[in-house]
């Protein structure tokens, strides 16, 4: 326990989660297991309504369900191995895609160590269910080291003698020594906590396009296989763009200022069509959402006896939501086993990790200026391609472009990692030399 | 091998790493088995068997020493390369990622233990 602080978990102390997507699960799955490891015994009850179990939006958390290669492998030695009954697909290689050519990226290791998965059970509509939910695999961990499920929505959030209390749809409001929002950007939850007090303010946001496009296991297959298709294409406004395999079905994912216009104008655009023709046709009735993403932090995350974790305190740029939710879910529990539960330890142990991911995504900010910057200029992208193409023979750490481009477009690695390694000098002379051949080859007209 | 399933898949007596090596990653079993041996004097020791969840690998990342023993797949094995960056990486910011790696070593060091005991006692 916190040797200076009031407010403290104790054997009896009694934690209320708002959420059981995978901030909530996370955070409760690694309190129970660390207050195991020192002896406390504590009850954790989890408020969340959707049912995971159900196909289509209604047990769906809304997102791409991209889980990175540093998250695969950091649950992996957490002890949290991800079953193929909850991996739709495995990932080892990703395509790029430019304005005019594309070139098939290779990890070093040649190792399916991204994974794609349903958020539920999996689209509206889907003919057979294959596999299982992964937002419902890490609530029943979090569910089979102890903690409780309250399947309800929560309608109020008020404070009781000190303590925050929960009132849900049904049954008697509960007062917590601890309470968590896990709730995402997404959830009209946010108001209850904006309203409790403690100055919370949620981050800023935009509209991300998301749609499930049935196109059948085979063409899957055969189309894409287990490579990510990535497209850097110059349409305004649009910060990234990608085709994810999963089973029977192919994610389409849009990150930018999306609006219908822009949604056309790429599937419309002759890289996409060429490199899968069927798409357009099956966006007409597919199963689709434009969940908000978050674009900055939110104040104040926390205070006494409440802390929010997840996307709804901060969260990495573009990439890698669950990990963002890992870490921050981790260091709350942390926090709240070894140092206390006031405001100010949680200032202290718990903020600096979210401080670390925001100042990380203003490299983040840097790099994807910089790609847009690129995406204008054809020579520049031709060098990109030129240089990603020409290293597929060398060993792992002498493909420079490819694994900056790997962990730009994954989210694998930081992007203050990735934006130092691109200043290296044999980085850069690789770089200006095979753009400078690409400019010499567009100005002759020989691509 | 099944479209979901991470890792890398090697077949029965396949070494996934051998001994004398040198390395800079460690290993998860994601299913399956695999069986650690010793090769001394031209003869295979056999030390111990490992199951899913279990990790292997990992002192190449506390020591610059070459790889101690020889894995190999004991029946089909499917396994998952950690990187050595990210999990020192990741242990830096949060040094209970490595509780696992140390209850799992301080179980070896017990089963040594014991196996030095009935050493000692029937010589």
């Amino acid at each position: 326990m916190g040797e200076h602080s009031q407010l403290a978990l104790e054997s009896g102390s009694r934690v209320g989660v708002i959420g059981g997507g995978p901030a909530g699960s996370f955070f409760s799955y690694f309190l129970l297991q660390m207050a195991q490891r020192v002896g406390i015994d504590l009850q954790v009850d989890i408020y969340e309504s959707r049912d995971f179990s159900i196909p289509g939006p209604a047990g769906c958390n809304m997102c791409a369900g991209v889980i990175s290669e540093s998250l695969v492998q950091t649950l992996s030695v957490e002890g949290i191995i991800l079953p193929p009954a909850v991996v739709q697909r495995g990932i080892d290689s990703y395509v790029m895609h430019t304005e005019a050519e594309n070139a098939t990226i290779h990890t070093p290791l040649d190792e399916m160590r991204i994974a794609t998965v349903y958020r539920g059970r999996g689209p509206r509509g889907i003919q057979e269910v294959k596999g299982k939910s992964f937002d419902g695999h890490l609530l029943e961990l979090a569910l089979d080291m102890g903690a409780n499920l309250v399947r309800c929505r929560v309608k109020e959030i008020t404070w009781n003698a000190g303590r925050p209390q929960v009132e849900a749809k049904e049954g008697e409001p509960q007062v917590y020594d601890l309470l968590v929002g896990a709730i995402g950007v997404n959830s009209p939850s946010l108001a209850l906590f904006e309203n409790l007090g403690i100055r919370y303010r949620r981050p800023k946001v935009r509209n991300t396009f998301i749609t499930e496009l049935s196109l059948g296991s085979e063409a899957v297959n055969n189309k894409l296989g287990s490579s990510m298709h990535v497209f850097l294409l110059n349409l305004d406004g649009l910060d990234f763009a990608a085709f994810i395999p999963k089973g029977d079905y192919v994610t389409m994912c849009l990150i930018g200022d999306i609006d219908r216009k822009l949604i056309d104008s790429f599937l419309e655009h002759e890289a996409v069509e060429a490199s899968l023709p069927e798409v357009k046709a099956a966006t007409s009735d597919a199963c689709h959402c434009s969940p908000k993403a978050s674009l900055g932090d939110a104040l104040n995350p926390f205070a006494d006896r409440v802390v929010l974790i997840g996307d709804c305190g901060v969260a990495r740029l573009n990439k890698d939501g669950i990990g963002s939710a890992y870490r921050t879910a981790k260091a709350a529990a942390t926090t709240a086993i070894f140092e206390g539960i006031s405001s100010d330890d949680f200032r202290k142990h718990y903020w600096p990790v979210c401080r670390s991911i925001s100042h990380d995504n203003r490299f983040g900010t840097l790099v994807f200026a910089i790609v847009n910057v690129m995406k204008k200029m054809q020579f520049l992208t031709s060098g990109v391609l030129r240089m990603a193409k020409k290293e597929q023979t060398k060993q792992g750490k002498q493909r420079r472009m490819s694994m900056v481009l790997w962990d730009v477009f994954t989210g694998s690695a930081n992007y203050r990692d990735v934006f130092l390694r691109t200043l290296h000098p044999a980085f850069l002379s690789s770089f200006m030399w095979q753009a400078s051949i690409g400019a010499l080859l567009a100005k002759s007209g020989n691509r | 091998m099944e479209h979901g399933a991470l890792g890398k898949v090697y077949r029965n007596g396949e070494s996934i790493v051998r001994q004398g090596e040198s390395g800079d990653c460690m290993y998860v079993i994601q299913a399956g088995q695999v069986e650690v041996l010793q090769e001394r004097e031209g003869k295979e020791i056999h030390l111990s068997v490992l199951d899913e969840g279990d990790v292997f690998g990992e002192m190449a990342l506390f020591e610059r020493e070459t790889r101690s023993a020889t894995v190999r797949a004991l029946g089909d094995a499917r396994v998952l390369t950690v990187d050595k960056k990210i999990f020192l990486r990741r242990v830096h910011e949060d040094p209970s990622f490595a509780f696992r790696i140390l209850q799992k070593m301080s179980h070896r060091i017990r089963e040594l233990d014991a196996e030095l005991v009935r050493v000692k006692t029937d010589s």
